[in-house]
């Protein structure tokens, strides 16, 4: 379609205004915190005030009683939260409901106290008394690394999760490089703040003998498995709801010691009880993330082509192994994907998920990629400097081509299909660079500098089986399945696994069955976010839904849609060869019939059929897998202009393009706004969001008057131009785009700001480019020194 | 993030006001716009048993105009002076300075006295009204009495009233029309606080150079003389910005310079 067109209809590729924005428009969603029940008991929890320390004594006055519990309450009965990975070598942790002996983080946590409202419980919190001996804190992974560094989990010898080693291809190809450059580059500790925090409400239904757990999750069928294990319950006595979710990122993937407490409490008080996170439990004790430490060095030769990256990695993962990602995800993700989109001859490099006093890293939008684009990205442009050339021409040097797809690269990644060199050509064009550098050499009139930055990455999505088998999580996601309904009125029901909370797949999946039935998207539903009324499902991560539990409704739909033929060529009293699907309804020579038409006859008037229909009728649970399972490819490169005060080191984004392959795109509206989003969450890491901890582990950023997001002024418009080459592995050619906006912000934007520098000498190369960092690197430059990353 | 529980009162008249605060024995707490406060009382920063709302009290929120002056009631809004429904006793400066406050919601509510009284270092009123030599007025057991703002604030978050006092007013003097200002504060982000702010008031009529340097640790920098560096000239920039990081204001280099930095570009604002 030539750029601009539109396409008619409902079905695959329509910018089709989302479902749900009714609801979410008009302050019509139905969160956890929106739930009322008579006789609701709100939990608040005393949280560790310390990052390391054995807990002496817990105690709360005599009035308390029956309102206060500890580990001495639970610990008996719920186990900890253990998520192995089975990667050798891999040390676990046991993450307790409620801190067990010792403090592992500030806001850990300790007790918990019951009211008739949150305030009340809070007041109940602070009359507890935590008596708690202080332990040296490991603030930092590398204080943690040191030989003599206290254990934060005693029974191991030393603070490494785990250390992994690889080294690929011809390492003396980098002997003799012209061109070597050496960084160490760091991306700061920082939040995920979803609008929405997380939530649970769990009561007990006597009725179905089932623990009912509303949460705020991005994986319902998942935190029902990890309820159960800990709570010692069977799976069947376990019922979860995730209802609207105000954003996930990765944050709701992951079980949560709070969600243990609240449905321990409901559990064995058979009573409903609810725990909203509020936003510095939030800032303080949860979703934290990000936190990488690269000493990485590149080489080329002389006309920038790349020989190889040795890299050094370490992951400040804090104090406990989240559960079911593990706290090795991150890294060995690094392992595998830090040689980008890239072609290179070698390439080496050892990881190390490092345990400290901070609470647990979480997978966050773009999980490993954005520290691996941001470190990898800042060193093609390390040595388009070194080499005297243009940034985005190293990376035209580099890139994989479209006539080596799919192409296999260092690590064994298959890339599956698209034009990389493509995406940074249109990006070229797009900013306009040459007119750039014509405006850059005149100088602005404000004593502003500036630069622009590219950043290009490819993105594994919807990664399935063999991939995370060879991570070795307790979750390794499988087939997906999906259930299609035909209503008796001739509406349709789709039931989903996967959870939609801003991807809009209420309306993306009723694209996708409309695609195959031709039925109206508005007489579709989308049911997801229920184990009792879904399919199973490892949830919404990893950009895996649309393609996933995409290609799965149009296997639903498929089917069905061979039936209704069957059933409305008989309708039609012609043979099932005779008729055809088209605009919604079963066309045959003498007339046609319409979805209701072949509903009434199964449901209302199953006489009229023939003794020999097949009896499976209008609903359908279909599975899929893709082709290859081991992953789509989506790429994308970003460009940035931006201006730098140098007196101030503020930064504004002057221009902000983003050129992208998805693949098939279902709705490119909804991907628009993906890709808007993302970049929003992408310029909060580059510029702004951060959450500094003392020496002693203390949180620096607990409100927001400290932890600073980027608000309406700070998000320029996003200026997006499409490519759409389909995967040849998937139904209909989708790829995994959820994730890509947030993945190449931090390097697009800080190459961007170190091209500005450059007359300067400086550099930057530390998440979030704060004023501080920034003026710090000039002054640094105008001492002829490289920056120290602090 | 929950308030401990408080009783609340709305009083009517000032007089009503004082008289919940001095029986409240200390456990009162005035609120005005409650952006502030709001925030403390569900951080439990501040947990009064009772909090005394004066938003009722008509007269704080009206503006009365004497000989050569204007006295701003304590509940006048920032929206309120932003949106010019005040008159403006320094030439549209205080139009300025209000429409700059964090965001419009919070000017909605967020009342003159309610900044003052709170005193962060880094809020915009505390720097530019102390600027404009602007005189707070007190109402209290034993009456009202007056204090100028740049003695009025002691500390950081901490300002010279007694349990029972609480602001009524703020009194602004009229400025000639010849006035001149010069106002710039750099904020990591549009309506967060800022990091560094300064404030420039020269008013030839009135006998008026003065400078003011905010969002220090503590109490606003008053330079009560800066004609050496007007008309501006490069030379004087240079001067000005060398004086200025010579104070030391953070002890830290890079600060320093942003305090410089923000008070020349203050200073390239006044117009000859
Ligand atoms: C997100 C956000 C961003 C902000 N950004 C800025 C900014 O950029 N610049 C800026 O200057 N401010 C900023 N503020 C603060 C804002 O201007 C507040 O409105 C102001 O500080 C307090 O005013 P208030 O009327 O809401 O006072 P309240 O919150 O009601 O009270 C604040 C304190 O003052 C006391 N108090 C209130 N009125 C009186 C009185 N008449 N006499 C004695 N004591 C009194 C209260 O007891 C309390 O201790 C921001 C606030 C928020 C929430």
């Amino acid at each position: 379609m030539a750029a601009g067109e539109q396409k008619a209809g409902k079905g695959i590729g329509v910018r089709l205004p989302r479902k749900e924005d009714e609801r979410f428009m008009r302050g019509r969603g139905s969160y956890v915190g929106d739930i009322k029940m008579p006789g609701l008991t709100d939990v608040a929890f005393l949280r560790s005030p310390l990052a390391h320390g054995r807990i002496v004594s817990v105690t709360a006055p005599d009035e308390l009683a029956g309102r206060f519990f500890t580990a001495a309450d639970i610990a008996a009965s719920v186990k900890p939260i253990r998520a192995v990975s089975g990667l050798p070598g891999f040390k676990p942790s046991s993450q307790p409901a409620l801190a067990d002996g010792k403090v592992r983080f500030t806001g850990e946590l300790v007790a918990m106290c019951l009211g008739r409202t949150r305030a009340e419980a809070e007041d109940a919190v602070a009359q507890v008394v935590a008596e708690i001996e202080p332990l040296p804190p490991l603030a930092d992974f590398a204080v943690a690394e040191q030989p003599d560094a206290i254990c934060v989990h005693e029974e191991w010898s030393d603070n490494i999760y785990l250390e992994t080693r690889i080294e690929k291809g011809d390492r003396s190809r980098i002997d003799g490089a012209a061109i070597e450059v050496e960084r160490e580059i760091r991306l700061s500790r920082q939040c995920m703040v979803p609008l929405e925090g997380k939530g649970t409400i769990a009561w007990w239904d006597t009725r179905l003998d089932q623990l009912v757990v509303y949460t705020s999750t991005q994986l319902p069928h998942m935190m029902r498995t990890g309820l159960a294990e800990c709570l010692g319950l069977e799976e069947r006595q376990v019922h979860v709801v995730a209802p609207d979710v105000g954003g996930g990122f990765g944050f709701k993937c992951v079980l949560q010691p709070e969600e243990l407490c609240v449905a321990w409490l409901a559990l064995t008080r058979k009573k409903p009880f609810r725990w909203i996170e509020d936003r510095r439990e939030h800032l303080v004790a949860a979703a934290n993330t990000r936190e990488h430490h690269y000493r990485i060095k590149a080489f080329a030769d002389a006309e920038g082509r790349l020989l190889g990256i040795e890299a050094d990695v370490a992951v400040d993962v804090g104090a406990y192994s989240v559960w079911p990602f593990s706290a090795c995800l991150e890294s060995a993700q690094i392992a595998s994907i830090l040689p980008g989109p890239y072609q290179m001859p070698f390439y080496a490099c050892r990881t190390r998920s490092v345990a400290t006093n901070k609470p647990p890293f979480m997978p966050y939008r773009g999980v490993a990629r954005t520290g691996v684009c941001f470190a990898l990205e800042l060193m093609i442009d390390a040595i388009a400097r070194q080499a005297g050339l243009e940034p985005a021409d190293v990376r035209l040097k580099n890139l994989v081509l479209p006539e080596q797809m799919p192409f296999t690269n260092i690590t064994g990644k298959l890339f599956d299909s698209g034009d990389y060199p493509e995406s940074v050509r249109r990006a070229v064009e797009t900013i306009d660079l040459a007119s750039f550098r014509a405006r850059q050499r005149e100088g602005s009139d404000d004593g502003r500098l500036l630069g622009i930055g590219f950043a290009t990455y490819c993105e594994q999505a919807a990664h399935g089986t063999t991939v995370y088998a060879a991570w070795g999580i307790p979750m390794v996601p499988g087939f997906e399945q999906a259930t299609a309904r035909v209503t008796p009125d001739g509406g349709l029901e789709l039931r989903i696994g996967v959870h939609s909370h801003g991807q809009g797949m209420e309306t993306s999946m009723a694209q996708v069955a409309n695609q195959v039935l031709g039925i109206d998207t508005d007489r579709i539903n989308v049911v997801h976010g229920d184990t009792a009324l879904t399919p199973y499902s490892t949830g919404t991560w990893g950009s895996r839904s649309m393609v996933m539990a995409g290609g799965a409704v149009s296997r639903a739909c498929e089917i069905i849609r061979e039936r209704a033929l069957a059933i409305g060529a008989h309708l039609l009293q012609t043979g099932k060869d005779e008729v055809e699907l088209v605009g919604g309804r079963i066309q045959g020579q003498g007339g046609s019939v319409g979805f209701a038409d072949i509903a009434q006859a199964w449901y209302k008037s199953p006489e009229t059929l023939p003794a020999d229909v097949a009896p499976e009728g209008l609903e359908v649970t279909a599975g899929y897998k893709p082709m290859v399972d081991s992953g789509t490819f989506s790429y994308a490169t970003h460009a940035a202009v931006v201006a730098v005060d140098p007196d101030f080191g503020s930064v504004e984004i002057l221009d902000y393009v983003v050129v992208e392959d998805g693949g098939t795109l279902v709705n490119p509206l909804i991907v628009d706004g993906q890709i808007i989003g993302g970049v929003a969450q992408g310029i909060g890491t580059a510029l702004y969001e951060e959450s500094p901890y003392s020496a002693d582990g203390q949180p620096l950023a607990s409100t927001f008057v400290d932890y600073i997001i980027p608000g309406p002024c700070e998000v320029p418009d996003i200026r997006i131009v499409h490519m759409e080459t389909p995967s040849p592995f998937t139904a209909h050619g989708i790829k995994g785009v959820g994730e890509g906006g947030a993945i190449a912000p931090p390097a697009a934007i800080a190459n961007a700001v170190n091209d500005a520098l450059r007359p300067l000498g400086a550099e930057v190369a530390m998440t979030p480019v704060t004023p501080h960092r920034l003026l710090a690197a000039i002054a640094a430059g105008r001492n002829g020194r490289q920056p120290v990353q602090s | 993030m929950k308030p401990s529980a408080y009783r609340y009162a709305r009083p009517s008249s000032v007089a009503e006001a004082v008289r919940l605060l001095a029986d409240s024995d200390g456990g009162g707490k005035v609120m005005a716009g409650g952006q502030s406060l709001g925030p403390m009382l569900n951080l439990r920063l501040a947990q009064p048993e009772l909090v005394v709302d004066i938003t009722g009290i008509g007269e704080l929120a009206s503006v009365r105009e004497d000989k050569d002056g204007i006295v701003y009631g304590a509940c006048v809004t920032h929206a309120a002076v932003e949106d010019n429904r005040v008159p403006d006793a320094a030439n549209g400066f205080l139009a300025r300075v209000a429409a700059g406050i964090a965001y419009r919601a919070v000017r909605n509510r967020g009342t003159m006295g309610g900044s003052l009284a709170h005193a962060d270092p880094s809020a915009d009123w505390m720097t530019t009204l102390t600027a404009v030599d602007a005189e707070m007025l007190i109402a209290g057991a034993t009456g009202e009495r007056r204090v100028a703002l740049a003695e009025f604030m002691t500390a950081p978050f901490s300002v010279a009233l007694d349990e029972a006092e609480f602001i009524v007013g703020i009194r602004i003097r009229r400025h000639s029309p010849a006035a001149r200002f010069g106002y710039f504060k750099f904020c990591r982000k549009r309506g967060e606080f800022a990091e560094a702010m300064a404030a420039i008031v020269v008013d030839p009529a009135a006998g008026v150079s003065r400078a003011v340097i905010g969002a220090t640790d503590s109490r606003p920098i008053v330079l009560p003389d800066i004609s050496a560096y007007l008309p501006l000239s490069p030379e004087r920039l240079e001067a000005a910005k060398a004086m200025v990081e010579g104070l030391g204001i953070a002890g830290e280099p890079i600060k320093d310079a942003m305090h410089a930095n923000a008070f020349a570009r203050a200073l390239q604002q006044v117009k000859p």
